[in-house]
């Protein structure tokens, strides 16, 4: 989105290095991400844009032997800094998995489970509706509303996922990290998700590492090219699709490697 | 004589085994593709070898002395023995032949001892030669047979899955045999104490039924309150209670700390430390209790002014709780840990921190295992009976009081069966009715444990 013709710049990465144990898994890695835009982050297996999403909500912290250095700003703080509130921070940034991971309880209690923890709801009306409003969001309302307190391992693969991204939208996120959705649904699950996130991008912002090229050009405006823990190139999608700068990134797109 | 008998039939057994392998060269050695690997064909020949004796060896073993007694006794067939008489005769000629024999010899038990000698000796190289031709016969047999194209593999297959089968079903038999003893034995003890009496009866008094001349007819009116089961049933679930409120927290706090909380290299060292705890022998625990836990307790109650045994349920409990401890760990610490890293990473994304995440995510997925590996502690909170004897007294007083002594059901047993007993006595009978219903109690917590843990894998697999 930009105001004014100018890009409103919602993620800033600085210089950022990541180690596992003694081995570097990503060398300064610098990277602008814009508001309410969804980037793509792709790249072959191991290339490092997992580790890089999960720097964003410091879910490397959960890896004892993980360090991360380097400066991440979002919204021009710090989050390495040591006076950052990691569960401030995951309030603010939610987190979809490759694999559905719905925790084993009802529906209603899934999507509750974030307002609960931070005291967003007052009373049970309060909660009721941000569960409504989020699961609408989610586009899985219609299939559920009967059904909010069966569990939420009896659901389909997709509207599982579906689930989990109400879950994560329910706290209010302003980012939202997607690491590779869809690579465990069926063709029209992933269909039904890839439309959410052009939906959700209007009041999210969204980081999605993915290993389809297709979806990356379906649902992204940027996207970031990782290879062997090095960004290779970023810009729009449309200038890294059909016109990138690196030789590297021209023989990924085209498919010669990866 | 069996002895070096069966060591040549192992001998026979390899040697079948080395002809065997060398026909299958043999017959490799002329181009010919064998039907399978050249060692199958040795352990088809040793098959061949081992059926045939363990067939005759157990029949021999089943009807032998049961000729040998026949063909003794036809000799006093005629001059009107009783059935009982002609037992005693029999195995008084048994004793004298083993030279075993100490009353009156007389000439008709020595003439029958000469006899039962000699039938021996026969039945003896009898078995050898039979068991011996036997096996030349069949690995003989066996032997011809076996050509490229025969089948040497599915019949040892075979043969491993009866062997299998049987080992298991030995295990079966053995349990189903243990279980039948126990039925047997309540029944008769429940025919002269009636049911009622010892569900319900307040008091129980074995000691009393000892106070009876073994001459005396039995008269049921006697044992009348003597039998009552309630107040060492009252006393087990007790002590089990007492012993699951120290295992479950301290068990279940390890546990979680170990799931999650241990680095790599604490967890390495703790949990083998705790594990120990489950590896001492229960009479160890049982005079940690009588002579550590027990006199310090009783001199803590003393220095509050309170009335406390020296054997109380309150020490046989807590040292019965601390062994359950390591059960109750090992197992929640195993459950947890088998969570899937998944739902932590979803729950850390929202937001959560490590104790919420574990209160409210980790625990109740895992809570199904946990219950199954609190259920099995209880169980064995139940069945314990080292640590009850020594540290919580005999006397089988209902109370409620953790201070003062009470008794188990297994301590009871002990009780009854220490010392000489008389086998169709009721107090015998009692120590089997007491036996049975423990085994029915640990066999309902068993079933609703693994039924519980059952549910609780199909869940994530």
């Amino acid at each position: 989105m930009r105001k004014n013709g100018v890009k409103m710049i919602k993620i800033k990465a600085k210089d950022v290095d990541v180690f596992y144990g003694k081995k570097q898994a990503l060398f300064n890695i610098s990277l602008d991400i814009e508001e309410n835009q969804v980037t793509a982050l792709i790249g072959p297996s191991g290339c490092g844009k997992s580790t890089f999403l999960r720097c964003l909500n410091r879910m490397n912290d959960v890896i004892d032997i993980c360090s991360v250095k380097g400066e991440i700003l979002i919204n021009d703080f710090n989050i390495n800094d040591k006076s950052c509130d990691v569960v401030r921070l995951r309030e603010k940034i939610g987190m979809v998995f490759q694999k559905p991971n719905p925790f084993p309880k009802t529906l209603y209690e899934n999507v509750s489970y974030g307002p609960t923890i931070h005291g967003m709801a007052q009373s049970k009306q309060e909660m009721d509706e941000i569960v409504e409003t989020s699961l609408k969001k989610a586009a899985l309302w219609e299939e559920v509303k009967d059904r909010l307190h069966e569990p939420g391992t009896g659901l389909s693969g997709g509207q599982q996922q579906r689930l989990c991204i109400a879950r994560a939208i329910s706290v209010r996120p302003e980012v939202i990290l997607m690491d590779e959705p869809c690579s465990a649904l069926d063709p029209i699950a992933t269909a039904q998700i890839e439309e959410l996130i052009d939906e959700l991008k209007k009041e999210h912002t969204i980081i999605i590492v993915t290993h389809s090229m297709a979806q990356a050009a379906r649902v992204s405006q940027n996207t970031g090219f990782f290879h062997l823990g090095q960004l290779i190139e970023h810009g729009s999608t449309d200038k890294i699709f059909k016109n990138p700068d690196n030789k590297k990134t021209q023989d990924y797109i085209t498919g010669r490697f990866g | 004589m069996n002895l070096i008998l069966f060591t040549f039939i192992v001998l026979l057994g390899f040697t079948s085994y080395y002809f065997g392998r060398r026909k299958a060269y043999t017959i490799q050695s002329t181009k010919k593709r064998l039907t399978a690997l050249p060692q199958f064909y040795g352990y088809y020949l040793a098959i061949w070898c081992a059926i045939p004796a363990f067939i005759i060896f157990s029949l021999w073993a089943i009807f032998e002395p049961t000729i040998v007694k026949l063909l003794i006794l036809s000799d006093y067939s005629n001059q009107g023995y009783l059935d009982d008489e002609l037992n005693l005769l029999y195995e008084k000629s048994k004793a004298l032949s083993r030279g075993q024999f100490t009353g009156e010899i007389t000439p008709f038990i020595e003439a029958s001892a000469e006899k039962y000698l000699s039938l021996r000796s026969i039945a003896q190289s009898s078995k050898v030669v039979i068991v011996l031709s036997a096996i030349i016969a069949s690995v003989a047999y066996a032997y011809k047979r076996i050509s490229s194209n025969s089948r040497t593999r599915e019949p040892v297959e075979k043969f491993l899955n009866a062997v299998l089968f049987t080992a298991s079903l030995a295990a079966i038999l053995t349990t189903v045999g243990i279980v039948f003893s126990l039925i047997f034995q309540t029944i008769d003890f429940f025919k002269v104490i009636p049911l009622f009496d010892f569900v319900f009866g307040t008091h129980w008094y074995p000691a009393k039924a000892f106070v009876r001349d073994s001459s005396e007819a039995l008269d049921p009116t006697m044992y009348s309150d003597t039998f009552g089961a309630v107040p060492i049933f009252a006393g087990t679930f007790f002590i089990a209670f007492i012993a699951m409120c120290v295992a479950i927290p301290i068990g279940l706090m390890s546990g979680i700390y170990l799931a999650e909380y241990a680095s790599t290299k604490v967890r390495q060292y703790a949990k083998p430390l705790i594990e120990i705890l489950a590896g001492i022998p229960t009479v160890v625990y049982g005079f940690f209790a009588a002579l550590t836990v027990g006199p310090f307790l009783k001199e803590l109650g003393t220095s509050m002014g309170l009335e406390v045994s020296a054997e109380s349920a309150l020490a046989a409990g807590g040292v019965m709780g601390i062994m359950i401890i390591p059960f109750i760990s090992s197992l929640s610490d195993d459950v947890i840990t088998s969570v899937p890293q998944s739902l932590r990473d979803g729950s850390y994304a929202m937001g959560a921190t490590k104790s919420e995440t574990i209160k409210r995510v980790i625990f109740p997925a895992a809570l199904p295992g946990i219950v199954g590996s609190i259920l099995l502690g209880v169980s064995r909170a139940i069945g314990e009976t080292m640590i009850v004897v020594m540290a919580s007294g005999l006397a089988a007083n209902l109370t409620l009081n953790p201070l003062e002594s009470t008794s188990t059901i297994t301590a009871q047993i002990v009780v009854i069966l220490i010392g000489d007993q008389a086998f169709g006595d009721p107090k015998t009978q009692a120590a089997f009715a007491l036996g049975m219903s423990l085994f029915l109690v640990t066999l309902c917590l068993n079933i609703v444990a693994l039924r519980v843990v059952k549910k609780y894998r199909e869940k994530y697999e």
